[in-house]
This record gives structure tokens, sequence and C-alpha cells, in this order.
């Protein structure tokens, strides 16, 4: 605890008043301490640290451009694919620092499962959307095993029901809302332990928002979820954390009530009241 | 709101209907016609270009499939002195067939039959016989009447207009005289009588040069193109070869056929005509193009597509080969269909690397001597005799079906890679 203190003090000086970095009761499942990212010498996140916990949804809100994204990719290493970005700070997961060199970044990805901004879903069958990643991590050991992690995976996206006739079709011939549901499940069948969300729901229409967003209920808990969303709202509804972004610094992170109904900064106030953003 | 707010600068109204404005728009109009008549004009010109081309082609070539043929009575039994068929079956066919002397047997029944027109007939006519008696035997038992391909001028004579002496040969003739397909040039290699060539030599060698060519540049062009996109770093020495490989696409072909001549005949020292250093050669050519091409497909491959396999934790080779290169397939052929196209069609590289020779055999292997049928028609356009120039035209649509099943083949493989997104 001795340690987390010292950093809590870090970060104290660097984004200039953090009420807390802690994730609430129980271990975090992911620490994150004095995070920096630079695009080339431009600096994007400035001395972030936070806690996530397996039990909550944490939600990252702020302005565009305020690094919430930037930061949600340090979390599963993505930035890697950036050549020009580096990330220094330290970064764990069940206590393991997943910028370590031994740290084999495709295991981690796996762990570390992420669903993006516009929905992706490959230009292959609904299945084999699903069984893409079970196949590649050797997960099913044969064919029943295989489709039991489909139809498990698809059934916790709550999309079994609407595509079980047609495993065989495109999954880019789905709806909107419908290829996010897939790219989710598809990120379940990695039996993940975190799972990252990038604005999961801003291409999508309020009817297939809420469907997500009931989604995320429901598979709350399984996974620790960490969601960036523009949407105050959705951040409300969906989150038990809220952690709030400007200008590549943390400002505020607590519980998401305190945070709506009575923050401690002046800067969130303004943002949640719409003054800025 | 008032009208200042919309135009603050002036406050009068735009008078859409008024005259100025119908001008500008009866203007607009022209312009857009004047477009349009201009492209349509271009598209008919080359369309009637491309017209005017495939018809003399045809209209030429289409003769060079065909000879013309006189009969010729032979009397076998008093010939050859009583031969029996049995003689030419089985495997001592051949062997029975040369002693017999079938080229002295045609000439002397020549000689009886039209006497002091000896020069009638192609100088290849007695293979005409030799393979008639493989195919039956039994003809060497009775009188048998053959039609047998006549000689290359009279040919022409009876074509189209030839010499003065072959027109009077072909009126004397002209009831016997008729037209038959010339299946030898479909069978034969180069010779020196335009009777006997054929176009077999050139399109074998045309093979095998294409599947070494596209053997050696498809797969190194593809990695490379992969490499570039994917992997390599973006620094100074990655833009150099980037220069490089742009540059080499454009170096004149001739300029190849040096490096081939320097590269693979002085220094590895491999056999000169050959097929196999064709298409090296070549493959030196089309490689820039199947890179070049592989890098624009690989970059447009989306993003979002590798983020997402990124994202479930495949690692960079399995995000390559499952999904960027899939994808990127259709893309890759269709640089790869003009590569190949190219290659196809030249003939500088080739003259460098000696297989312009005359080559009166197909090759039956990499390292045979060959020749490629753009450089057989360069050798035929330059014969002196008129047998050759529908021979030309012959080879020409020879080459162009051959472009054409080429990229047909192509352009359904990638139809088939293609993705609906």
């Amino acid at each position: 605890m001795n340690d987390i203190e010292h950093i809590e003090n870090g970060s104290e000086t660097a984004s200039g008043g953090v009420s807390s970095i802690s994730a609430g009761e129980g271990s975090p499942k992911m620490t994150t301490r004095n995070v920096e990212v630079y695009y080339g010498e431009k600096q994007a996140i400035n001395g972030v640290s936070i806690d996530i916990n397996m039990d909550n949804v944490t939600a990252f809100i702020g302005p565009s451009g305020c690094g919430k994204s930037t930061f949600l990719r340090c979390l599963n290493r993505m930035n890697d694919t950036i050549p020009i970005a580096k990330v220094t700070g330290d970064i764990e997961l069940d206590n393991e620092d997943i910028y370590a060199p031994d740290m084999d970044v495709v295991q981690l990805r796996a762990r570390v499962g992420m669903v993006f901004q516009k929905p992706n879903p490959f230009p292959k069958s609904i299945y084999d959307n699903i069984a893409y990643g079970p196949r590649i991590h050797g997960l099913a050991s044969g064919k029943d095993e295989l489709d039991h992690i489909v139809e498990t995976s698809l059934q916790r996206a709550g999309l079994w029901g609407e595509v079980q006739d047609r495993l065989d079709d495109s999954g880019t011939a789905l709806s909107g809302g419908q290829q996010q549901r897939l790219c989710i499940a598809r990120a379940i069948a990695v039996d993940p332990e975190v799972i990252l969300m990038d604005e999961p729901c801003s291409a999508l229409d309020p009817i297939a928002t809420a469907k997500i967003e009931e989604l995320i209920h429901e598979i709350r808990g399984k996974y620790a979820i960490v969601i960036v969303t523009h949407n105050m709202q959705q951040a409300a509804r969906v989150s038990q954390r809220t952690a709030f972004f400007h200008l590549g610094t943390l400002v505020e992170y607590g519980v998401t009530s305190d945070i709506f109904t009575n923050p401690t900064q002046e800067k969130t106030r303004d943002y949640i009241t719409g003054r800025y953003g | 709101m008032n009208s200042a707010a919309i135009s603050p600068v002036d406050p009068t109204p735009t008078d859409w209907r008024g005259e100025v404005m119908q001008r500008r728009i009866k203007k607009r109009y022209a312009a857009e016609r004047r477009f349009k008549t201009l492209g349509i004009g271009s598209v008919l010109l080359s369309a009637s270009f491309l017209a005017f081309l495939l018809f003399v082609m045809v209209g030429n070539g289409l003769r060079g499939f065909t000879q013309t043929e006189l009969p010729l009575d032979l009397d076998f039994p008093a010939l050859t002195g009583g031969a029996s068929a049995s003689q030419f079956e089985g495997p001592n066919a051949e062997a029975n067939l040369k002693s017999l002397g079938v080229q002295e047997i045609v000439d002397a029944g020549i000689d009886i039959q039209y006497g002091e027109n000896s020069e009638l007939f192609s100088a290849g006519a007695w293979k005409a016989v030799r393979s008639a008696i493989l195919q039956n035997p039994n003809i060497v038992e009775q009188k048998t009447t053959l039609t047998l391909p006549v000689e290359s001028e009279i040919d022409v004579a009876y074509k189209s207009d030839g010499s003065k002496a072959a027109e009077q040969i072909v009126a004397k003739f002209d009831n016997e005289l008729s037209t038959g397909f010339n299946w030898n040039f479909l069978s034969n290699s180069d010779a020196t009588d335009p009777m006997q060539v054929g176009i077999w030599g050139a399109l074998k060698g045309s093979l095998i040069t294409m599947i070494i060519t596209l053997l050696m540049a498809f797969p190194i062009g593809v990695l490379a193109a992969l490499y570039l996109e994917e992997y390599a770093p973006k620094n100074r020495i990655t833009d150099l070869i980037e220069v490089s490989i742009n540059n080499l696409a454009a170096v004149p072909s001739i300029i190849f056929g040096l490096l081939g001549l320097a590269v693979f005949l002085n220094i590895f020292g491999l056999p000169r005509s050959a097929a196999l250093v064709g298409g090296l050669t070549l493959a030196l050519m089309t490689m820039p193009v199947i890179v070049i091409s592989g890098r624009n497909a690989v970059k447009s491959v989306p993003p979002s597509i590798r983020e997402a396999a990124l994202g479930i934790g495949a690692s960079p080779i399995q995000v390559v080969f499952h999904h960027v290169l899939p994808l990127a397939l259709p893309g890759i052929l269709t640089g790869t269909i003009i590569g190949m196209a190219r290659a196809l069609g030249e003939t500088a590289p080739l003259l460098m690397i000696g297989m312009r020779a005359f080559i009166a055999t197909p090759p039956n292997g990499v390292t045979d001597p060959a020749t490629v049928l753009p450089v057989q028609i360069f050798l035929w356009s330059d014969e002196v005799n008129r047998g050759f120039v529908e021979k030309t035209s012959a080879a020409i649509i020879v080459l162009l079906l051959f472009l054409l099943t080429m990229n047909a083949l192509a352009i359904y493989l990638r139809n088939r890679f293609e993705t609906r997104w």
C-alpha cells in the first residue's frame, strides 16, 4: 500500500488534484501508475494513475482529443502498432507489468480484449468471425467444442437468437448494431479477463445502443470492462466508476454517481453540466 | 430574419431568374455538352482503332491458318514395288518408312502426274504423305489420291496476288486447287519454307517462359510488398528501396535484357536462348510491377481489419496471412496480370539473351533453346518470302489469344477471391 500511496502523491502533482485512483473494494485487476504517452514530440497522456476493478464497469469520459482512447489503447498495447507512440509508466495486469520485455503481447491481447468504435467484423462468415480467436489460440480441441464456444459467445452477446439460422452468412451483412454485438461476441470467445470498449455505440442508433448497454450490464462481473464514451448519459447508465479526462490528464476518478452528482473538481462539473466539450 | 443577415454585403436580393443567371446556366450546360461530346469522340476513336486493328489482323491472319492444296495420284504398288501395309504398323513403322524413302516416291509421283511442273508442290509435301501412311497403312497397297500443300508462291497467288509465273500456274490448275486447314501450323516450329512453318515451338516457348516468370516474380513480388508494407520500419533505407522499385518499373525493357545477359549468361553461365534465362529476365522486369501493385493493394486493406485481428490476439504474421493477404489478393492479381501481359509481349530483352535464334524444334525443357511468340512474329515479319506475311498475322492472332486466355484466367481467379464488403 505504501507503494501506491507514494505514486498517488506523484500523480497528484502531475494532474493537479485527483481525488482517488482506487477502484474501490477488492484487489484491482489492472493498475496503472504515472502513464505517459508521447506521439513523437507531442505528449498525449500526462501521468495517469488509475485502478480498474473486476466487478465494475469503468467509464472514461472527456472532451474529444483528451486522450481517453489513447489511454485505453495502452491497456492492451494496441499503441504498439503506431511506430511513433511511446508509453512510459507502469501498467500491470494481475500484478504483471504488461510492458515488461518478457510479456507476450499476443497473449496479452487475448487476455485484454478490445471492441472498437466502428464495428469491424472480418469479411468472413458469422461462425468464422467468432471461431477465429479460439482457433488461433487453440482453445477448442474439436469441432463440437468450437461449435459450443461459438454458441455460448453469441448467446452472451445476445445475438444467438438472431443469427443461429444463418451462421454461414457474412458477418458484414449484419446491421450495424448486430455487427457490434458480433465484435463483442468475438472478443468474448477468446475468454478474456478484461474487455476494452472504445466508444462502442458511437456509430449506432439508439435502439442498437440500448442493446449494447444491456449486454454490458449482463456480462459485467465476468469480465473487467472499460468503456470509453462521449455520451455522458451512457457513462451514467452503464458504469460504476467514471474517470474524467481533460487534455491528457486524469482530472477526477470515482464512483459514477458521485462524479455526476457531486464532482470535486471544477472542470468535471463544467464538463458534466455541458459548459464545454 | 431580415435580408441583411443573409447577405450583409449586398442588400439587394439575388435575381435567380434574371438574364445574367440564365446566361450562366446556359454556359454551364454548354460546357457539360462539350465535355460529353469530347468524351464520346475519344471513346469512339479508340474503339475504331481497335476494330481496325482486329479487322486487319483477323483478315490477314486467318489466311495464315489455311493452305492451298492440289491433288496428287499415287500408284503406291507401282512406286514402292509392292510394300505391304503391315510393315507400317506397330513400333517399326517409322524405321520402315524411312527405308522406304517416301520423299523419292512422292517426287516420282509428281513427275508422273505433273511432269513439266515439278515445282508445284511444297518441299514438305512428302511429310503429309508420310503421316497419311502412318495414319492408314492400307493406302500403300492401292492407288490413292492425296491432296498435298502446294509451293509457297502458288499458295500466295491462289489466296491473293502473286508473281506472274505463279498466277499462270494458278490459272492452269484453277479447278483442281483447293483450300484446306493447315494443321501443321499448329504443330510445327520455325522453318525456312513458309508452307512448313508452325507456331507450336514459339507457343510452347512462351508458355514455359511465362511459367518461369510467374514462379519467380509472383512470390518474390508479393513477399516484398508484404514486408515493405507490414513489417519494414519507415526510414531512409526503405524510402530508398521504394524509390528504386518505382524506378525499376520504368526502366526500358532492353536494359533488363542487358542485365540478363550480364548476370545469367556471363556470371552464372546459363545456356543461351533458353526459356529459363528468358523467364528469369522477364521476372526481373515483372517483379517491380507486382511489388508496386501489391503494396497498393495491401495499403488499401482497411486498418480496422488489422486492429480487429490484433485485438483478439493474432500475431502479426497471422494478421498478414489470415486477413491482409486474402483481402489484398485481388489487387495483387490485377497487378500481376498487367505485369505478365507486358512480359508476354516483350521482345527486346529476349533478343539480348539470344532467344531470336532460328529454332526448328519445340523446347522440351527449361534449358532447351527456345523462342517466344513476339520474337517469332518479329523474325517472320523480317522475312523476304511473301508467304510469311500471313503467317506473321496468324502468329499475332495466336499471341492475342494466348493473352486473352491468360487474362481471362487471372480475372476469374481475381473474382473468386474478391470479398464483398
